[in-house]
């Protein structure tokens, strides 16, 4: 896959082409691909991958100088994304803070929030969870019942959070608390940066069905935080983290869908090896993912134009989330139907290939940021205007 | 990167979708159903005169005016939304193609200002009895005398074959297989309409005794030609069904809104909302399909173009169909019915798939010219 992107990146793009040709080597170009959103392999050596990409200032390609970034704009970050995944590099292990919490600061924090906490998140020398998820509240978001009070300058909060990912290696949480405890549903909640260094702070992991610990529950108990450590309005904290969640579908796509190419890629490699192509059963099959996977190509570059060029992406950026990760499951199944018995084995304390991985991971996708029923209760009530559900 | 549509693209949508609503809505969908003909030449001219729609992609040269692929393809998705009835399909992205990828210069210029004006209505004759889209298919026989070229065989499955003012007929010659241009009148032609399980796109058997014809390229060189002229018209046939898909949809999503059931709008169930939703899951990705081919085509990449024309065929038949039969499940009993248009979404949806080869066949182009 080639993507010309105008002469307006050329430079941009050839500078990080000798970069990650100079420095994606050794252990790092060993553990290519290695990494996803919910895959946490080898996470010393992509730590230390992040350190590289941040001494080559790579990190926070779009965000301000001031606070440690580059100053650039969309269209490079998207280049950055695209040439990122085309290298194949390993999934980046402080995702959690550069997708996610930097560019909600950027959109809603205040000035010192910024200046406290963006530079050493560039700089890899602080990590961050997310604590949304409730064992209450998966999807549903709105039903949080993690409780903050002020006590004098300080919010103390209680209770618990669950699917935090890389959670065991925060040093930092941002947790969606209620701060009105008459408040239900949306309202009355609010955003809080808590560190987790403190008695009341108490993290444990939680093995995923592909034995890694990757995710953590996270017990909060009388936990303390400064006040101003409170993300946009006080109350507000539900509008703050759906811009945190609408960040996350920009430009996270495309790097996923390339993964997808080279998996779909493999795979027909793998069933020609294994002759599997004489089948005409198993080879329509091999077709059809093969489709897949170039319909997600095409279905993200529309989005991309769309974004690059200052419109408002249609239709095709809502639908993709759903689209992908339903075929990427139905890739993952194909995968493991071709290696017959020899995918069932796996290595000492249950280590897995990375067709293993991405088999059972991809459970994953149709679960976390909005389940596929979430995603078609979106679609239909929101692109196609259907009536919503009664709620109680 | 220039995927995505211009303001004057979206302005050409915009018109050609106001002007369709006018002039083929239901009633008239219905009224060129019923008539064995299928076709409004008032309807043809104006769509000429007013809007140039049968000349928009053909160069400006042979009378047309130039624009690209995509923008053609914003027609037919317009066309398939809308049910269009009549030759355009056949005329524009068979005939006119056909031409244009044939190496005859003067028989472009003799013939495409024609079709581009609207003076012309054509079609391509390829399918035979056995309705292979493929050069075995292909046994009608060209013979050379004295007195020029002459065919004799039988052509089926024409689509707008009994009407169309020029036939471009694939035939079988010592040298391989070759494109002949025949004129409706010519002696020894016999055209006979075949009533059609969809009615909004007809069909025709062509016999063939001697016809004089004229041959259009080189002797025994066509297949190449042709094998990319059926490409084009994947690509562009998958903009239609795109369309009309996307047309089933918003007539579901139209009476899942209004439609009560147990006390609430059915749209309000989750069984009918995310049924909606998957079609539009679906619709988006032939989008990206039938786009993909498109794009290719305008950047004049053959094998990029190949690749896409299969695959957006395949997908978007499949689509189409799914999607106009969860139409008419959602609309219940009443989509059943002969009244509601449901069914016509339906059956337009059945005989695109198999329009220009089967899904299957294009499964087996794709995975051919994959390599796989």
């Amino acid at each position: 896959m080639e993507v010309d992107f105008g002469p307006a990146v050329r430079d941009f793009r050839d500078e990080l082409r000798d970069w990650l040709a100079d420095h994606l080597v050794g252990e790092f170009a060993e553990h290519r691909g290695v990494g996803g959103p919910t895959d946490g392999a080898a996470w010393e050596v992509r730590l230390a991958w992040d350190r590289e990409l941040s001494a080559g200032r790579w990190l926070g390609v779009a965000w301000p100088e001031e606070y440690g970034g580059r100053g650039l704009g969309l269209l490079e970050e998207i280049v950055f994304e695209y040439e990122y995944a085309r290298a194949n590099a390993p999934y980046r292990a402080t995702v959690n803070a550069l997708d996610l919490l930097g560019p909600m600061l950027l959109k809603m924090g205040t000035e010192e929030q910024k200046k406290r906490f963006l530079p050493p998140i560039l700089a890899v020398e602080e990590l961050w969870g997310q604590g949304f998820s409730e064992p209450g509240a998966g999807s549903d978001l709105a039903s949080v019942r993690t409780r903050a009070e002020r006590d004098g300058e300080e919010w103390v909060v209680s209770g618990q959070k669950v699917w935090t990912s890389f959670g065991i290696h925060a040093d930092w949480l941002y947790v969606l608390t209620r701060t009105d405890p008459d408040s239900v549903r949306h309202k009355g909640l609010t955003l809080l940066l808590l560190p987790t260094d403190q008695p009341g702070v108490e993290i444990r992991p939680i093995r995923n069905l592909a034995g890694q610990d990757e995710f953590a529950e996270v017990f909060l108990s009388d936990a303390r935080t400064h006040a101003d450590m409170a993300v946009g309005e006080v109350g507000q904290g539900w509008r703050t983290a759906m811009a945190t969640l609408g960040i996350e579908r920009g430009t996270t796509l495309l790097p996923q869908q390339l993964g997808f190419e080279r998996e779909a890629e493999a795979l027909i490699d793998l069933a020609r090896e294994r002759g599997a192509l004489d089948d005409p059963m198993l080879r329509r099959r091999i077709v059809d993912a093969w489709i897949s996977v170039r319909i997600m190509r095409t279905t993200n570059l529309r989005t991309l134009a769309e974004l690059t060029a200052g419109r408002t992406p249609g239709a095709q950026a809502t639908t993709a989330k759903l689209y992908a990760s339903t075929r990427h499951q139905q890739l993952g199944h194909l995968a493991m139907e071709l290696a017959g018995p020899a995918g069932q084995i796996v290595g000492e304390d249950y280590g897995l290939d990375m067709r293993q991985r991405s088999f059972l991971l991809s459970l994953a996708e149709t679960i976390y940021g909005g389940s596929s029923e979430i995603q078609r209760n979106i679609i239909g009530e929101q692109l196609l205007g259907l009536p919503k559900e009664p709620r109680p | 990167m220039d995927l995505t549509f211009s303001e004057e693209q979206d302005e050409l949508r915009k018109v050609v979708r106001s002007f369709l609503a006018k002039y083929s809505d239901e009633a008239a969908v219905r009224r060129l159903a019923a008539d064995p003909r299928g076709h409004d030449p008032v309807l043809w001219r104006r769509m000429a005169g007013e809007l140039g729609l049968q000349g928009l992609a053909v160069p400006e040269e042979y009378g047309g005016s130039g624009f690209g692929y995509v923008d053609l393809g914003i027609v037919f998705e317009e066309a398939g939304r809308a049910l269009l009835c009549g030759p355009y399909f056949a005329t524009v992205a068979l005939a006119a193609e056909a031409l244009l990828r044939c190496d005859d210069e003067r028989a472009r210029r003799d013939l495409l200002p024609g079709i581009a004006s609207g003076a012309t209505v054509a079609t391509l004759a390829l399918t035979e009895d056995d309705g292979r889209w493929d050069a075995q298919g292909i046994g009608l026989t060209a013979r050379e005398r004295a007195t020029g070229w002459q065919l004799t065989g039988t052509k089926t499955y024409v689509p707008d074959g009994h009407l169309a003012d020029l036939l471009l007929v694939a035939a079988r010659t010592p040298c391989g297989i070759s494109l002949l241009a025949v004129g409706a009148d010519a002696p020894g032609l016999d055209r006979t309409s075949l009533p059609t399980l969809d009615q909004t796109r007809k069909q025709a058997r062509l016999e063939f005794t001697d016809t004089p014809a004229r041959l259009v390229g080189t002797e025994g060189t066509a297949w190449p030609a042709l094998e990319r002229t059926l490409a084009t018209a994947s690509v562009l046939l998958a903009a239609e069904q795109a369309g009309g898909a996307a047309a089933a949809l918003d007539a579901a999503v139209e009476y899942a809104k209004i439609r009560v059931q147990y006390g609430r709008p059915i749209g309000s169930f989750q069984g009918i909302k995310h049924k909606c939703a998957d079609m539009l899951v679906d619709i988006e990705s032939a989008r990206s399909a039938a786009y993909a081919g498109l794009w290719a085509l305008d950047a004049g990449d053959e094998t990029e173009t190949a690749i896409a024309a299969a695959l957006a065929q395949t997908f978007c038949s499949e689509t189409f169909t799914r999607v106009a039969g969860d139409n008419i499940q959602v609309h219940g009993g009443i989509g059943f019915t002969w009244e509601h248009p449901a069914h016509l979404y339906f059956k337009r949806a059945k005989s695109s798939e198999v329009l220009l080869g089967t899904p299957s066949h294009h499964r087996e182009l794709l995975a051919t010219r994959l390599g796989i």
